[in-house]
């Protein structure tokens, strides 16, 4: 029975509660700007009118173009059924999961990137290269602190690590390192989202964009399907971060989810916080951010050695 | 003896009688043109007109900006005839391909000859042979584009609709990745064909032609045309209506200044000036419709001084209101110089040499970016400016930041000079009569607009109507200098920079 709550709760929050974070983040910037801002709830009302109108597609795409939002949604979903967003145990589990879940990731991103070639726009062209320049960077920052996480865990699935059961947090070493750790994966958050300081989801200026000049051809339900799909990309992402922050523990269940439930709002916040501070940086200068991420957990994994 | 020096002068905002200008042989003509602009003289405006006999000529007004004066020459063109002067001075290449699309004239040897708003010519063809470029021309934007080759370069095309739907223009990048290698600016979509309904005139649509020429820089323009009336009617202005023009020219100023500078921190995405900025644009506006019941100023000024007068209370709400806006716009721009990520979006992007400015003639904000004390109020003094001098803003960097920081400065400066003139309005009446037009006589207005400098140049026949008017917006001469400044820069840098000119679609296309 427990089990079953646990997945349920897992289930529910992963379908629901992405597009509030969303919303939370705008909010957050509007606060900032001294601006009333949009409803909390208003990318639930988007999502909702968005599945209702129809879709112009262009005529020199193929099926590719109609797959991607599909294949982005359901790799995404799948990839948070491997996170835990509590203290029990994510409903996939297996060894080595965590390959799976970041190339479920790169996944989308390959058919987003496949989809945005597809048209044939300039525009699109320039979004895929950037997008796919900083993924080479961002990656190896996921891939570092997933390294850290098994070599302190010493396992190789994603529950089995994130939940405090498993392994030893206990220690300045340890500890110094997820630190380093936890820094490293805000930063592949901000980029993986498309937020501020990599990219600026708000902007009108096709030049400047990464992923919204991507999707830019999209309408309709596609075009939920995108926007959905990175709300959720967002929330477990959030949640990894905040189990490498936060040890929940398996005892006090409700308690440890309401946790995880603030904690991901308090992260939502704080991206609407860095985006109302500061400005984006300019192009050429996201790889050396990303890099720096990567560098940090790579001295997060020199510290466990 | 230079012929530059010989030329006839006047100061900006008064009418030569036409038999006055000297009229010289094309290569005089053009050698003037030449070894002024080598003296550090500028083309203001370079057009070609025909009389009433239905000779071609082409007219150049140049300004002395140390002496303050301006210079008027012209040429008949017997043949039809024009060599091109582009490659030897580089500020009349857009000028003389203009020449070529509005007049029946061959421009022989132009490096880039081809139409800049795709009109039909204004005056009809006159000698079999020659065409004018724009006849014939499909479309705006239809035409070859320069083409950088090689196995990686790319082309990017944007536009004309604009991402933010503001107002089209075609932009053709050459890139190699991120680099950009060269931008080609292709405009005309907004061309209303204005000169050539100014034919004929002044009517009573005129001064509506006037102040819809660019909408953000009604008060300029309008201020420019009546100055031009005036100054052939030889009317005398009062104080008082000095006074409001120079007030509603400096609040015109302000709101755009405060917009491009929020609309600037939006492009890099910083939130808070945007939002703030965006929202004291629109209190500045509001206080120029306090003054006119437009907020942009339509209505407000007409021939012979200003329509509508200022009472005590609206003088000192206005200053109530310009104290409280002008603390906040303190509070919004400095987050700007004080936030380190968009100083380093801001410094060394977009740079334009001050050599480079100089050579294609930028006016206003842009050129003082670059180091070049360029300001009609200053340089060429009209109204008001002629007994209150507002200090020239400058900064050498010529990046975005420069044009950025010379807002900044200019906001502060026009703050305190209508705060001023607000406290010490002269009495006396708002308008004075405004008798018929003298016939054959030139004027030439100009004004610093909040973009730059506006010039409009109009010659009466024997009648006393208009044969030619001639409007050159800022964004005439600065354009160019977009391009030049995205030249080597990235190609996601492009909207700043853009931004960071803010230049006008409507007042290029006419």
């Amino acid at each position: 029975m427990k089990t079953v709550i646990a997945i349920g709760f897992q289930v529910v929050l992963l379908a629901l509660l992405p597009p509030l974070l969303l919303g939370i983040i705008n909010k957050t910037k509007a606060w900032f700007a001294g601006r009333r801002g949009p409803p909390l709830l208003q990318v639930y009302y988007d999502l909702l009118r968005l599945m209702k109108k129809n879709v112009v597609i262009s005529s020199t795409t193929t099926w590719v173009f109609l797959a991607a939002p599909l294949v982005g949604v359901i790799s995404v979903v799948l990839a948070g059924l491997m996170v835990p967003l509590g203290p029990t145990v994510a409903p996939v589990h297996f060894t080595g999961d965590l390959i799976m879940f970041a190339y479920l990731l790169a996944l989308g991103r390959f058919f987003t990137t496949l989809a945005a070639l597809d048209t044939g726009s300039s525009f699109e062209g320039m979004g895929v290269a950037r997008e796919l320049t900083f993924a080479c960077f961002s990656e190896p920052a996921l891939f570092l602190a997933l390294l850290v996480l098994v070599k302190l865990s010493g396992v190789l699935s994603l529950s089995a690590m994130l939940l405090p059961e498993s392994h030893v947090r206990i220690g300045s070493t340890a500890s110094a390192a997820l630190v380093l750790v936890a820094v490293s994966l805000f930063v592949v958050l901000l980029a993986e989202t498309s937020r501020i300081p990599v990219d600026d989801p708000n902007t009108h200026l096709e030049l400047t964009m990464i992923h919204e000049v991507m999707v830019l051809d999209n309408s309709g339900p596609l075009l939920g399907a995108q926007i959905y799909a990175s709300a959720v990309k967002l929330m477990i992402l959030a949640a990894f971060l905040l189990h490498v922050m936060l040890p929940l523990d398996p005892a006090l269940v409700w308690r440890d989810r309401g946790i995880m439930l603030i904690g991901l709002v308090a992260v939502a916040g704080i991206i609407g916080s860095v985006e109302s501070l500061m400005a984006r940086l300019q192009l050429r200068f996201v790889p050396t951010l990303l890099v720096a991420a990567c560098l940090l957990s790579g001295f997060g994994f020199l510290l466990i050695l | 003896m230079s012929i530059h020096r010989d030329m006839p002068a006047l100061i900006a905002g008064r009418a030569i009688a036409r038999q006055l200008i000297s009229d010289l042989p094309l290569e005089d003509f053009q050698r003037a043109i030449v070894e002024s602009v080598a003296e550090g003289w500028r083309v203001v405006s370079l057009f070609g007109s025909q009389d009433a006999g239905g000779t071609i000529r082409v007219y150049v007004v140049l300004a002395d900006d140390c002496g303050s004066r301006l210079h008027v020459g012209s040429t008949a063109l017997s043949n039809g005839e024009y060599p091109s002067l582009s490659s030897r001075c580089t500020q009349v290449h857009l000028f003389e391909r203009e020449l070529a699309e509005q007049c029946p004239v061959k421009v022989t040897g132009h490096p880039w000859l081809k139409p800049v708003r795709f009109q039909p010519p204004i005056f009809p063809r006159l000698h079999p042979g020659t065409v004018a470029a724009g006849r014939g021309s499909p479309s705006p934007g239809v035409m070859d584009f320069y083409q950088v080759e090689g196995r990686e370069v790319h082309e990017v095309a944007v536009g004309p609709v604009h991402a933010g739907v503001i107002e089209p223009g075609h932009f053709r990048f050459q890139c190699l990745g991120e680099r950009v290698f060269h931008l080609e600016i292709s405009l005309g979509y907004q061309h209303r064909g204005v000169e050539s309904a100014l034919i004929g005139g002044p009517n009573r649509r005129s001064i509506h032609y006037a102040q819809t020429l660019c909408g953000d820089t009604t008060i300029g323009h309008t201020t420019a045309y009546c100055q031009v009336i005036e100054a052939l009617a030889k009317c005398q202005k009062t104080a008082r209506a000095q006074t409001i023009r120079a007030i509603a020219l400096e609040l015109e100023r302000l709101a755009n200044h405060v917009g491009d500078l929020g609309a600037m921190s939006g492009d890099v995405g910083f939130l808070p000036t945007a939002s703030h900025c965006g929202r004291l644009r629109g209190e500045f506006l509001n206080m120029t419709a306090t003054l006119c019941g437009s907020r942009f100023g339509r209505g407000l000024i007409g021939p012979g001084g200003v329509r509508f007068d200022l009472d005590v209370a609206t003088v000192n709400s206005l200053l109530e209101r310009l104290d409280l806006c002008g603390r906040q716009t303190r509070q919004a721009v400095e987050l700007l110089w004080n936030a380190s990520s968009v100083m380093a979006r801001f410094e060394e992007i977009g740079v334009v040499s001050k050599a480079i400015a100089a050579e294609l003639g930028l006016v206003g904000p842009a050129a003082r970016a670059c180091g070049l004390s360029r300001d009609a109020r200053h340089d060429h003094p009209s109204g008001l400016f002629r007994f209150t001098h507002i200090p020239v803003s400058l900064w050498d960097s010529g990046d975005v930041f420069a044009r950025a920081y010379i807002r900044w400065l200019e906001i502060q400066r026009s703050m305190d000079f209508i705060q001023t003139q607000l406290r010490s309005l002269p009495v006396g009446a708002i308008s004075s009569a405004v008798g018929n037009l003298s016939p054959d006589h030139l004027a030439v207005a100009m004004v610093e607009g909040w973009r730059g400098e506006v010039c409009h140049v109009a010659l009466t026949n024997a009648t006393g109507q208009f044969e030619r008017y001639k409007v050159t917006d800022p964004s005439f001469h600065n354009w160019s200098g977009l391009a030049m400044a995205v030249r080597g820069a990235e190609i996601s840098d492009f909207p700043l920079c853009n931004k960071s000119f803010s230049l006008s679609y409507c007042g290029h296309d006419l």
